[in-house]
């Protein structure tokens, strides 16, 4: 598939602080692609670079076929002729225009005629769900109705690529899942390219047609499909970022895998390479656990149990390893999985990924 | 181009209403096509921005403090501190540079004592009326403290002052009983027009400081004294010292009180010895180098205060006063609540009342030296030097055109001044910031002197004696105030919102003038009549810098006092009051409300 943004080797530094070194990067026409990764790892600096805000030390950038940054010859385009949308974090809805107005400026700036504009600019509200306000002043809108009219005001122009910089974080819990899907919607229905940034999983995998997963240090660790990067972590990182993480330490001694520092074989099929310290990955949802007379796997011993309402949350130790689990309370009532603290109990394992130990240390502090 | 064309043809959404006909699309065809062009024009708006907000700085305020210092320290070509060091021992000198220092000391510990206490009468006790009370003792704010020293004199000089004569009159003394040209007088006045710097600190203090502080103490076992001492003085303390040393600042370069009460007994401080030399001997060389070694010495005396004042703010004592506004505990005062009051009213019908009514009623006074009977009073003084005196009228003219086109200016060099401080990531805008901020250590009468150095011919402009040379003075002077307000203002206008009309195709003109501009509006009003109004009442730099054609309502107040025509001056002083009061009412009225709508 085509690709509409073409990110190759892309250097930037602020002083000696290094953001991004050699970076490559492909977004294709018509995705949804979201830039995945913890503040501070330079993903809104990746995205300054393509809006122009920033200008790359060395390596390229283009936009639908147009190479818009390239230090080496020189060029620079300037945000404003690169014909992009963008949705800031902070909404940067103007507070002395009305929401007409804001909606309406990037068609002022292109020289439209009235009639067009005004047509547009009504149509575009009533696509983000805004009609009937458009002679407010920002300040009398909530937030999630001044992000509508930022989506709005980025949208009018209809770009082939809209840049959302963490559209949503300002928002409440509520506001966002429905946001969210709203932005998937419009994406849909416009066939707009959008480039995501967000440090929140979920968003990342509700709206994404693929994702990139990057690291505090800028590197991209993963790049896939929200299924692949979920499914099929590519390394403890990713996997850690994907959601609460457990990881239990394994050590090989001769032909047997050992828990922790108990004695307890390994219940499962052995890694596929023969490392001696390796870890077992997984998430809290995949742990199953039982009462010690009945089913098979490790035992361990109920540390904490921690009543939090619809989820019974439990920290068990198993040969001085530790993990996390949580069920219903009401199948823990049903199938007498209530535990008390220190009492016994079995976990077993419904999905595990193998990591090497060593790759653990950056996960786990 | 090509590549253009695959764009528009590839892109589904642009297909529609013509986005591909758009201006912006020719924009950047060009740019692919010469690519260098568009950020060097980017670039080109933010160095013809930066090169003006430089040179702006640069001519205006820099290069007349710098010759003040060349001027000083550079004889005949050599570095030379042995004759700075000559001078500043010389007798008047050495006098002025002491009497500054003294009439500065008594001034600040009598406004710091006497603010502190009406901010605590005010903020922490059962004090009846205490809003009304609260603004009163504001006033002295507007009052223009020459003014006040004028009103003084008629009331408290030796021979003539009314209350003196009163008692000499009635009571049978043989002398006065206060002499007004005295240091205790000119401190007495000074402190009278001061201390609303330490009131207004210490009560913003007192009110945004947290009562739990207090209650927790309490709740301690410790006494209302006791926690006076040990909790609310040690956190209002950063408060009032800033106050003292505002007053400080503005005592050490304090031109006019010392020049109405002083000079008749030969008290000079710095700003009236370098007024009186350069006046005398109509600028001679050896009356400019004393002048500019003790601008000197006062330019230096202010920035260490200044550096102090900024130390004792940096100390992080004002953690602990929030912004929140809480319910302060209040004192009963009980028995001494009216003694206090009536202490209270005294002191505004004795400081405000009192002298503001002398000033009109002698400028009523056929001849000065009547006795206010209703033969003696008219509004013919009024009538004369609002219509037939050119003397006035040219001083009200040229105060009023003076104090409008310098805050035009100060306003709009500020506002650029302030985008390249507050937004631009350039180097050397640290430079600017010290530029724009110099003039708040640098006094009046300095500015003054700079100017007189720099603009009177010998490096080819010569605007000596035209009213150019006050423009450029009062330009000098009240960049900081505008470059505040200014800076204050852009610095709520976040970055992301001039980008979101970058993206939206606005040129770096565009977004300025459409975004950044109308944002700013208010803080460049605000620093329009934080510059006008001042610039009206101005003395201490004009005195320096008048001609005959080119006085300003405080120099023609000022001279027509020294040239025995009191009366006139008097009445002229009122006028500059009623227009004072009334423009600082329509400020406040017109700003408050326009807070109020934004809130």
């Amino acid at each position: 598939m085509e690709e509409i943004i073409r990110i190759e080797g892309v250097s930037k530094n602020y002083g000696n602080h290094r953001v991004h070194e050699e970076l490559t990067l492909g977004v294709r026409r018509g995705e949804c692609f979201t830039l995945l990764g913890p503040s501070g790892c330079g993903k809104t600096v990746l995205m300054r670079l393509i809006a122009g805000f920033e200008a790359p030390d060395s390596g390229k950038i283009s936009i639908d076929g147009v190479v818009v940054s390239n230090p080496a010859s020189g060029i620079d385009i300037s945000p404003d002729a690169r014909k992009i949308g963008m949705v800031f974090q902070d909404y940067a809805v103007w507070p002395h225009m009305t929401v007409f107005d804001n909606v309406a400026y990037p068609l002022k700036l292109a020289k439209k005629p009235q009639r067009e504009l005004t047509d547009r600019v009504m149509e575009t509200v009533a696509l983000v769900g805004m009609s009937g306000l458009e002679k407010r002043l920002p300040s009398e809108l909530s937030g999630g109705q001044q992000q509508r009219v930022a989506l709005a005001r980025a949208l009018v122009a209809r770009p082939a690529l809209l840049l959302l910089d963490e559209p949503l974080t300002n928002l409440d819990a509520n506001l966002r899942e429905e946001m969210r899907f709203e932005i998937k919607e419009l994406q849909r229905k416009l066939e707009t390219t959008v480039l995501y940034v967000t440090h929140d999983q979920e968003v990342a995998l509700a709206i994404s047609d693929r994702m990139a997963v990057m690291d505090e240090h800028g590197h991209i660790r993963q790049t896939g499909t929200p299924w692949e990067i979920f499914e099929q972590p590519a390394d403890p990182f990713v996997f850690s970022f994907m959601g609460i993480a457990n990881f239990l330490p394994v050590r090989r001694e001769g032909t047997a895998w050992l828990v922790g520092e108990g004695t307890q074989n390994i219940p499962w099929k052995s890694p596929a390479d023969d490392t001696p310290l390796q870890a077992a990955g997984f998430r809290p949802s995949d742990v199953r656990i039982a009462p010690p007379e009945k089913g098979e796997g490790l035992r361990g011993i109920v540390r904490r149990a921690s009543f939090l309402g619809a989820m019974m949350d439990y920290l068990i130790d198993v040969d001085g390893a530790t993990l996390r689990t949580s069920i219903e309370t009401h199948e823990a009532l049903s199938g007498g999985l209530m535990f008390k603290e220190g009492e016994g109990c079995v976990v077993s394992f419904r999905n595990l990924f193998w990591f090497d130990a060593k790759s653990l240390s950056e996960v786990v502090k | 181009m090509n590549v253009l064309n695959t764009r528009a043809s590839s892109a589904p959404l642009s297909a529609d209403a013509g986005v591909s006909g758009g201006p912006a699309r020719t924009r950047q065809g060009r740019a692919s096509s010469a690519p260098l062009s568009f950020r060097r024009s980017g670039f080109g708006v933010a160095q013809v921005i930066l090169f003006l907000s430089i040179a702006i700085l640069v001519v205006v305020v820099a290069v007349p403090v710098l010759l003040i210092f060349f001027n000083a320290f550079w004889v005949d070509g050599k570095f030379n501190v042995r004759d700075v060091l000559r001078i500043i021992g010389e007798p008047d000198t050495w006098q002025a540079l002491v009497n500054s220092l003294v009439i500065a000391a008594g001034t600040t510990i009598g406004s710091t004592i006497v603010g502190t206490f009406f901010a605590w009468l005010v903020t922490r006790t059962d004090l009846p009326c205490k809003r009304l009370m609260k603004g009163l003792f504001l006033v002295p704010f507007m009052l223009p403290s020459f003014i006040g020293a004028l009103a003084w004199k008629m009331l408290l000089s030796p021979r003539a002052g009314f209350i003196n004569r009163f008692f000499m009159l009635h009571f049978g003394l043989a002398g006065p009983i206060f002499n007004i040209y005295s240091y205790a007088g000119i401190m007495l006045v000074e402190v009278m027009y001061l201390f609303p710097f330490v009131f207004i600190q210490v009560c913003g203090a007192l009110e945004r400081m947290d009562p739990t502080l207090e209650e927790s103490a309490r709740i301690s076992g410790a006494g209302l004294f006791t926690i006076t001492r040990k909790i609310t003085i040690p956190l209002v303390l950063p408060s009032i010292l800033s106050g003292a040393l505002l007053i400080m600042l503005y005592s050490m370069a304090h031109f006019g009180t010392v020049a109405v009460l002083g000079i008749e007994n030969g008290i000079f401080n710095i700003p009236t010895l370098i007024y009186q030399r350069i006046h005398q001997s109509a600028g001679s060389f050896a009356s400019i180098r004393t002048g500019t070694v003790l601008a000197t010495v006062l330019v230096v005396t202010a920035t260490f205060i200044i550096w102090l004042q900024g130390k004792i703010l940096s100390r992080g004592h004002y953690q602990i006063i929030g912004g929140k506004s809480f319910r302060p505990m209040e004192l009963k005062l009980r028995a001494l609540r009216m003694p206090l009051f009536i202490f209270c009213v005294a002191w505004i019908g004795f400081t405000i009342v009192l002298p503001t009514t002398v000033i009109f009623l002698v400028g009523g006074l056929r001849t000065y030296g009547l006795s206010f009977t209703w033969e003696n009073l008219s509004l013919d003084n009024y009538k004369f030097i609002l219509f037939n005196y050119k003397v006035t009228r040219d001083a009200i003219w040229n105060s009023v055109t003076l104090g409008l086109s310098a805050a035009l200016i100060t306003m709009f060099a500020g506002v650029m001044i302030s985008y390249v401080i507050v937004k631009m990531k350039v180097r050397g805008k640290g430079f600017l910031e010290f530029l724009g901020m110099l003039p708040f250590s640098v006094p009046g009468s300095v500015i003054a002197l700079g100017v007189i150095l720099a603009w009177s011919g010998k490096y080819g402009v010569n605007l000596y004696n035209t009213v150019w040379i006050i423009l450029v003075a009062y330009i000098a002077r009240y960049m900081a105030f505008s470059l505040r307000a200014n800076s204050a203002a852009l610095e709520q206008v976040h970055d992301s919102l001039v980008e979101a009309a970058r993206v939206c195709g606005a040129s770096m003109w565009q977004a300025l003038r459409d975004i950044v501009l109308p944002l700013v509006r208010p803080g460049m009003l605000a620093a329009f009549f934080l510059i006008f109004l001042p610039a009206l009442r101005e003395l201490t730099a004009s005195i320096m810098l008048y001609a005959p054609t080119t006085r300003t309502i405080g120099v023609a107040i000022y001279t027509l006092n020294e040239d025995g025509e009191t009366v006139m001056s008097a009445a002229l002083a009122g006028i500059a009051l009623i227009i004072i009061v009334t423009g600082q009412l329509l400020v406040d009225r017109f700003v408050g409300n326009k807070a109020k709508g934004q809130g």
